[in-house]
């Protein structure tokens, strides 16, 4: 392409500063040295166990969910399939307090165990993050499976149906075999870096995650030295469950079909028939509740609003429309330069604790003004870079392909540098750049992380200002800016994803 | 210097900035920056941008004298101070009476968090006075070398003697378990670890209240204080991090008592005319907690500090602590105390570590008391 090299090279000096300048920085500000004491360890034992259970359940229980999807076929299946993508551009906190609303001290399924007279269950603690991590694992955990099965060719299946043999055995467990390992492992990264589940959920000796240790490190004993180490101890965790999940992945061996529509024959007995619809419905349940009550107790609450509310909307809108363009600049930067670095500096962003380099910027800016008014544009790099790594994936294939498909044509043309980008590249990865923007932003949007650490009012996003709300217990309050904040989620993510669609042929 | 200002969501994007050495004449307000964004909000998006990209390089160079004639006076606290509810307003209002400043709160979380915040700022903060630390925090923040000394002192009416030249004093109370009239009350704390009695505490890393239990279990058991709280483990509910949700679950009916002040009770009185409520007094005695304000050393203006915490000890402020802080005021106004406060459970014995002993014991209680509960 005749590219300059320099931008993808200065792209991926920023991101190794970001993540592992940061940790230097906060290393160095540290005053003393201390080590890390018994409950920073029982931290690390607490955040791998959550994990391990989070991602064990939300596989367990995505294998019946997907095989339901896969051999059934019912009105509303695909916009359920879609609906599965939802979770991830939740804002944590929103997710919380839907959550809060059926299985919290007074939510429905308490006062249905009071009516029933048994005694009362609480979500705080162990239960509570495990709870909300399978909230957002189970979807993401019934795609991939569900991809798994639908990537079995019909060819087999008529095979088997024809010679009778056995699909579970022949078919299905071969095909998990393949998948349960990367879902569970994905599903385990993501649950070992959580911040905002176990701040709301968590909290007290018993239920302290890494990340959550490292937050009151910095924001009760500013110590340092321990938010560092600790930081390392997640880089750690984190390199070793990626090479693993590396290490087992299996090449998938059904070959090809010819893509026919696939017909089962298998698993068309009444009960089976029984079984399927149960646990899907059981899995719509339990997706779409807490977000019906998120709803309903929104409405209601909406009165309740404090006027703090409108300047803590301006803020979250500009922090996730400044930190969406830095996010996707950077991404098509990396995707055209491509390469072994750029893989590497773009997986760093998914290891690194948030609130580490958060930190570290505070520091490196200190010299030079009051951190704590930094927080708000600590925020937007913090949000590009945290986004980064699932904007680079959806926006580097369409890169590739285009290269693929054009590059002889374009060479032809003598179509080179920065005009091939924007007459070639750029209108054929429009939706993909279009869907990464809705990740990026609705991200962005919901983000309770680094800005928990020192903002105050002045700085106040929507998610903080919900956060404090429910801190307060201004519960009424708090279900009006919980709606809001899920609406404002999830318009910028479709304006984002649509404005990629219009009127792009596909 | 620029900064964020918030409001109205029209005018949340200000653009303010003062010039860095005063002008001799002022005439009349300086230039705002403001963008009347219209019955829209979505509708200026491009002028919010321009305008946050401005704030984000610091591009925002054009000066304001419109806070340049009065100086201001930031002072940081913890955030029940700075409530609605709570003493900050009044203390303005009465303050700004005397000084023809601005006195400006910057609520920064709880009483760890504030001083967290000042090591972040360093030399850099905006902070002139600090409020709300308390006896346990003093060593820690006379360490950071963040605070100057002041002249400021009274005739404090404090159960222990109070010599301080950087830490006033503005108000105490005893910590104790607050519990409704109808619950028996244990005598100590072995007699409330071996009942069934459910308990609330805060998290003596991120609320003062919290530290103040662990001084507490710390001076009367000394070395056996690790045993209590294994004892004591199967008696808590839970924890929060603050006093406001724990006293919330508590009055919501989630505990039998929660870690509070004797004053507590006195809140149920005068506010909401219900004496339900009372607090234990335990054989070991109860823990005190004085809570103290301090000039930082960087302030820009010193002798307003100064004027801020002398003002701090007099009637004028120590009258609006006992009924919006529910503290004992630091210095008895001349009226007395409200009605109501003369009926509160009297300690038999007021513990307090100094503050160096408290510093290094903070440090290995908290350990010891993560290791009992997290097991």
């Amino acid at each position: 392409m005749n590219l300059p090299r320099w931008p993808g090279a200065a792209v991926v000096a920023v991101l190794l500063l970001l993540t592992l300048g940061t940790l230097a920085a906060v290393l160095w500000r540290a005053d003393s040295f201390s080590g890390l004491g018994r409950a920073d360890w029982a931290a690390v034992r607490f955040t791998v166990i959550q994990a391990f259970v989070s991602a064990l359940l939300s596989v367990g229980f995505a294998i019946p969910v997907a095989r339901a999807l896969s051999r059934r076929r019912f009105i509303g299946r695909g916009l359920l399939i879609t609906l599965l993508g939802a979770p991830f551009i939740l804002p944590v906190i929103v997710a919380v307090f839907g959550l809060l609303a059926v299985f919290g001290r007074n939510g429905l399924l308490n006062e249905a165990l009071q009516w029933l007279g048994l005694s009362k269950v609480s979500i705080y603690g162990f239960s509570g993050v495990v709870l909300a991590h399978v909230f957002f694992n189970l979807p993401l955990a019934v795609r991939m499976i569900l991809q798994g099965w639908l990537a079995i060719p019909a060819e087999r299946f008529r095979l088997a149906a024809s010679l009778g043999a056995p699909v579970g055995v022949l078919l299905e467990r071969p095909m998990l075999r393949a998948v349960l390992p990367g879902a569970f492992l994905s599903i385990f990264l993501i649950c070992l870096t959580s911040f905002a589940v176990a701040l709301t959920l968590g909290g007290g000796p018993k239920a302290t995650t890494v990340e959550l240790a490292i937050y009151q490190a910095v924001r009760l004993d500013f110590a340092l030295d321990r938010a560092a180490l600790l930081a390392a101890v997640q880089f750690g965790l984190t390199i070793v469950a990626a090479t693993v999940s590396f290490w087992i992945a299996l090449p998938e061996g059904f070959g090809s079909g010819l893509d026919r529509e696939i017909t089962r024959w298998d698993g068309q007995k009444a009960w089976q028939k029984i079984v399927d619809f149960g646990f899907i419905t059981l899995a719509v349940l339990f997706l779409i509740l807490p977000l019906m009550m998120v709803i309903l107790r929104g409405v209601a609450g909406l009165s309740d609003l404090p006027s703090s509310v409108w300047p803590a909307i301006g803020r979250s809108l500009a922090v996730a429309l400044t930190s969406t363009a830095l996010c996707l600049l950077a991404s098509l930067v990396l995707a055209l330069r491509g390469g072994r670095a750029v893989n590497v500096a773009s997986a760093l962003p998914l290891a690194a604790s948030s609130l580490v380099v958060g930190t570290g910027l505070f520091v490196l800016v200190q010299p030079w003004m009051n951190p704590a008014k930094a927080a708000l544009p600590v925020t937007i790099v913090m949000n590009a870079l945290m986004a980064l790594p699932f904007a680079l994936r959806v926006i580097e294939p369409a890169v590739n392909k285009a290269e693929a498909d054009y590059a002889r044509l374009s060479d032809m043309l003598g179509l080179k540098g920065w005009a091939r980008v924007r007459i070639v590249i750029l209108p054929r990865i429009r939706r993909p750049f279009g869907f990464g923007a809705g990740l990026a932003a609705a991200l962005s949007m919901g983000d309770l992380g680094v800005i928990a650490l020192f903002a105050t009012e002045k700085q106040q996003t929507l998610p903080l200002l919900m956060y404090q709300l429910l801190g307060s217990y201004r519960n009424d309050a708090a279900a009006g800016a919980a709606l809001v904040l899920l609406g404002l989620s999830l318009a910028l993510f479709w304006l984002f994803d649509r404005g990629g669609r219009v009127d792009a042929d596909a | 210097m620029f900064r964020l200002t918030s409001g109205c969501w029209q005018c949340w994007l200000r653009c303010e900035s003062e010039p860095v050495e005063p002008e001799p004449v002022k005439t009349g307000g300086g230039k705002v920056i403001r963008y009347a964004l219209g019955p829209h909000p979505f509708g200026a998006w491009s002028k919010i941008m321009k305008n946050y990209l401005y704030h984000v390089a610091g591009l925002c160079l054009v000066a304001t004298g419109a806070m340049a004639d009065t100086p201001v006076l930031n002072v940081y606290t913890y955030d029940g101070f700075d409530s609605d509810w709570g003493p900050g307003p009044q203390i303005e209002a009465a303050f700004e009476e005397t000084c023809a400043c601005d006195l400006q709160w910057v609520a920064a979380g709880d009483g760890a968090a504030v001083l967290s915040r000042l090591r972040l700022e360093g030399d850099n903060t905006d902070a002139d006075v600090v409020l709300g630390l308390d006896t346990n925090l003093v060593a820690a923040a006379r360490e950071t070398g963040l605070f100057a000394a002041t002249d400021v002192s009274a005739e404090y009416d404090l159960p222990v003697a109070w010599e301080d030249d950087t830490f006033v004093p503005f108000d105490w109370g005893y910590f104790a378990f607050v519990a409704n009239k109808d619950v028996e009350a244990p005598a100590d704390f072995r007699e409330l670890a071996d009942s069934d009695l459910k308990i609330i505490i805060e998290d003596p890393r991120s609320s003062t209240p919290g530290l103040g239990l662990l001084m507490w279990v710390k001076a009367a058991y000394g070395d056996e204080a690790a045993d209590i709280w294994a004892d004591l483990a199967d008696n808590i509910v839970t924890v929060t991090p603050g006093w406001s949700e724990a006293y919330g679950l508590f009055l919501d009916g989630e505990s039998d008592a929660v870690l509070s002040y004797t004053t507590s009770p006195a809140y149920h009185v005068i506010a909401e005319e219900d004496d339900s409520k009372t607090s234990w007094s335990f054989a070991e005695g109860n823990y005190m907690q004085v809570e103290v304000a301090a000039k930082v050393a960087s302030t820009d203006t010193p002798e307003l500090a100064d004027q801020f915490l002398a003002f701090l000890v007099t009637d004028a402020a120590q009258s609006i602590i006992p009924t919006t802080n529910w503290m004992f005021p630091a210095v008895t106004p001349e009226t007395g105390l409200p009605e109501g406060f003369g009926d509160l459970t009297q300690p038999t014995e007021a513990l307090l570590l100094s503050a160096e002993d408290a510093a290094a014991a903070a440090a290995p209680a908290i350990e010891e008391w993560r290791d009992a509960l997290a097991q």
